[in-house]
């Protein structure tokens, strides 16, 4: 029977596999998500085979609870709150690591064992804290503003010792319950220490930073039962995570270090003066130039998803084919709170897949647009980082709209961007500007192309 | 004389680290596939697949002592069974609105 556990626990590891295999490509992706979920029915029915399973009735209440909670989020969640639920789920999944390592504690554990014990709790700590954390910010429930305050870095090298003092004692000692408790409680706090000080903006990294320690924790279990399954998909997932981290380090041009340790444009607001003046448009005015337009670029940003703006958007580029122009959505990697988040609201709002370009695709063909049209984006099209060697953000990739004929720019007010930056577009002699909420703006425009 | 091959059983932690490292190295060569626009996707899967936890608290779960491991591995079974179900119906909702093109 135990081999027979093994074996299917093989199967369900190759389904997880060909599973992300598929989602190589969005027409096969819907089908790799449930390959994967059928490895994972499968290796949840191999582990209910087990013989020291001798009570059921916890395990069916366990996952009847769960699984309901889980329905219930999956089906309610809006597309714009998805990076919350992303954040609420690397927490739970780094908890649920966490009582399993502290469960595996039996009397006789070897010192391996005892160490995998201390790390799956400690990254499952930390990771769920984190995510709480991560959570309120995304979600505005606490300030989403970096938290900083003197003497940090010492409180936190405190901690940081505190838990490998604890853990070595523990691992030397685990019949003295103390150390355990200690290493659970200071994760918990480091968790939290460790996301304060990083700023909204910075949530795509740190998102995706959770989500690779969920894994780690994950595999760290499986070292602490002995379990090869729970190795294989933990570092899968770790694996991803790391991967998406590296990815919004790069187009961010920031060091993980950096975005880890430096709450973004603290201590370093340089004033950097910027010639010209805003040139304010009018809805009916920018309809005439879009009307003209044979080719448009949209670029959204975190204020499309805040202004729910993603249909009324999809409705404006149906009528700007419809008028003839080719229009097209350039998306830059660290564009909304998470990565990939302005593809999943566009593809909400029903725009195919195909007409969603990533930077480098849209940059060539900037010149030949005649009107970009920027949504609520702020530092992902700041020419500065082209520009201007003293902006904090200078050296990071950009979207080039400046480089269209025309550019409109959506916003609120002139506040400037997350990042606290002066953008040099909003001054550029091709740029107006299209002051008030982005999706009142975009419906304006709609009712000037019907009227 | 006779030399005699005394070969010590190979310990288990061996293997599971093996496992460990090809694991990471496919997860890598995996990801590095998906492209840009299914980043997040790819995040809410993921998230259902680190619920694999569920697999280890299982058997804890439902050991039948009545005792602290058991009650550990209950409340592990429901939050990561939160992230399975979860995360791969929200997987599964997102992806099924990625369309192509008509035409």
């Amino acid at each position: 029977m135990d081999t027979l556990i093994q074996f299917a626990y093989i199967v369900s590891a190759a389904l997880f596999i060909l599973g992300l295999k598929q989602l190589g490509s969005p027409a096969t992706a819907r089908r790799g998500n449930l390959i994967s979920s059928s490895g994972m029915l499968l290796a949840i029915i191999a582990a209910l085979l087990d013989q020291g399973i001798v009570q059921y009735q916890w395990i069916i209440v366990g996952v009847l609870v769960g699984g309901a909670i889980g329905a219930v989020v999956a089906r309610m969640v809006e597309m714009t709150s998805m990076p919350e639920m992303v954040a609420l789920f690397n927490g739970f999944g780094g908890m649920a690591s966490l009582l399993v390592g502290w469960a595996a504690l039996s009397d006789n554990a070897s010192t391996f064992t005892l160490i995998t014990i201390v790390l799956s709790i400690l990254i499952g700590g930390l990771t769920f804290t984190g995510s709480l954390v991560a959570y309120g910010k995304l979600s505005e429930k606490i300030s989403s503003a970096a938290v900083q305050f003197s003497g940090q870095q010492i409180v936190n090298s405190v901690i940081v010792l505190g838990i490998l003092g604890s853990a070595a004692m523990f691992c030397l000692d685990p019949t003295n319950i103390t150390w355990l408790f200690a290493v659970i409680a200071l994760s918990l706090v480091f968790g939290v220490m460790a996301v304060i000080p990083i700023g909204g903006a910075d949530m795509p990294v740190v998102i995706s930073l959770l989500n690779s320690y969920s894994g780690l924790a994950a595999c760290a279990a499986g070292f602490a039962v002995d379990n090869n399954i729970l190795i294989v998909a933990g570092s899968l997932v770790g694996a991803s995570g790391i991967i998406l981290t590296q990815i919004m380090c790069k187009a961010m041009n920031r060091s993980l270090s950096n975005v880890l340790f430096s709450g973004f444009g603290s201590g370093k607001t340089e004033a950097t003066v910027v010639e010209g003046e805003i040139k304010p448009i009018s809805a009916e005015d920018a309809f005439y130039v879009l009307e003209a337009a044979s080719s448009v670029a949209i670029i959204p940003g975190y204020g499309m998803a805040v202004a729910q703006a993603q249909h009324v958007v999809k409705e404006l580029a149906e009528l700007l084919e419809a008028n003839g122009a080719e229009v097209n959505f350039g998306i830059h990697p660290v564009a909304g709170r998470m990565p990939g988040h302005m593809n999943v609201l566009l593809a909400e709002a029903d725009v195919p897949y195909d007409q969603l370009l990533e930077m480098d695709d849209i940059n060539p063909r900037m010149e030949t647009v005649d009107v970009a049209i920027v949504i609520g984006a702020n530092d992902v099209v700041n020419p500065a980082a082209r520009e201007i060697e003293s902006s904090p953000i200078y050296g990071m990739p950009v979207i080039n709209v400046d480089s269209a004929r025309t550019v409109f720019v959506l916003k609120r007010s002139m506040a400037s961007g997350f990042a606290g930056i002066e953008n040099p577009l909003f001054y550029k002699d091709n740029t107006r500007m299209l002051f008030g909420d982005a999706k009142e703006s975009i419906s304006g425009l709609v009712r000037e192309f019907n009227s | 004389m006779m030399t005699e091959i005394i070969s010590e059983p190979i310990p288990a932690v061996v293997f599971l680290t093996f496992i460990l490292m090809l694991s990471i190295f496919l997860g890598f060569e995996l990801i590095n596939k998906v492209p840009a626009t299914l980043h997040t996707p790819l995040m809410s899967g993921a998230n259902a697949i680190s619920g694999i936890t569920v697999v280890g608290a299982i058997s804890l779960a439902g050991n039948g002592h009545g005792d602290l491991a058991q009650w550990l591995g209950a409340g592990a079974v429901a939050l990561a069974s939160i992230n399975v179900v979860g995360g791969y119906m929200v997987t599964d909702r997102m992806l099924a609105m990625f369309k192509k093109k008509e035409g």
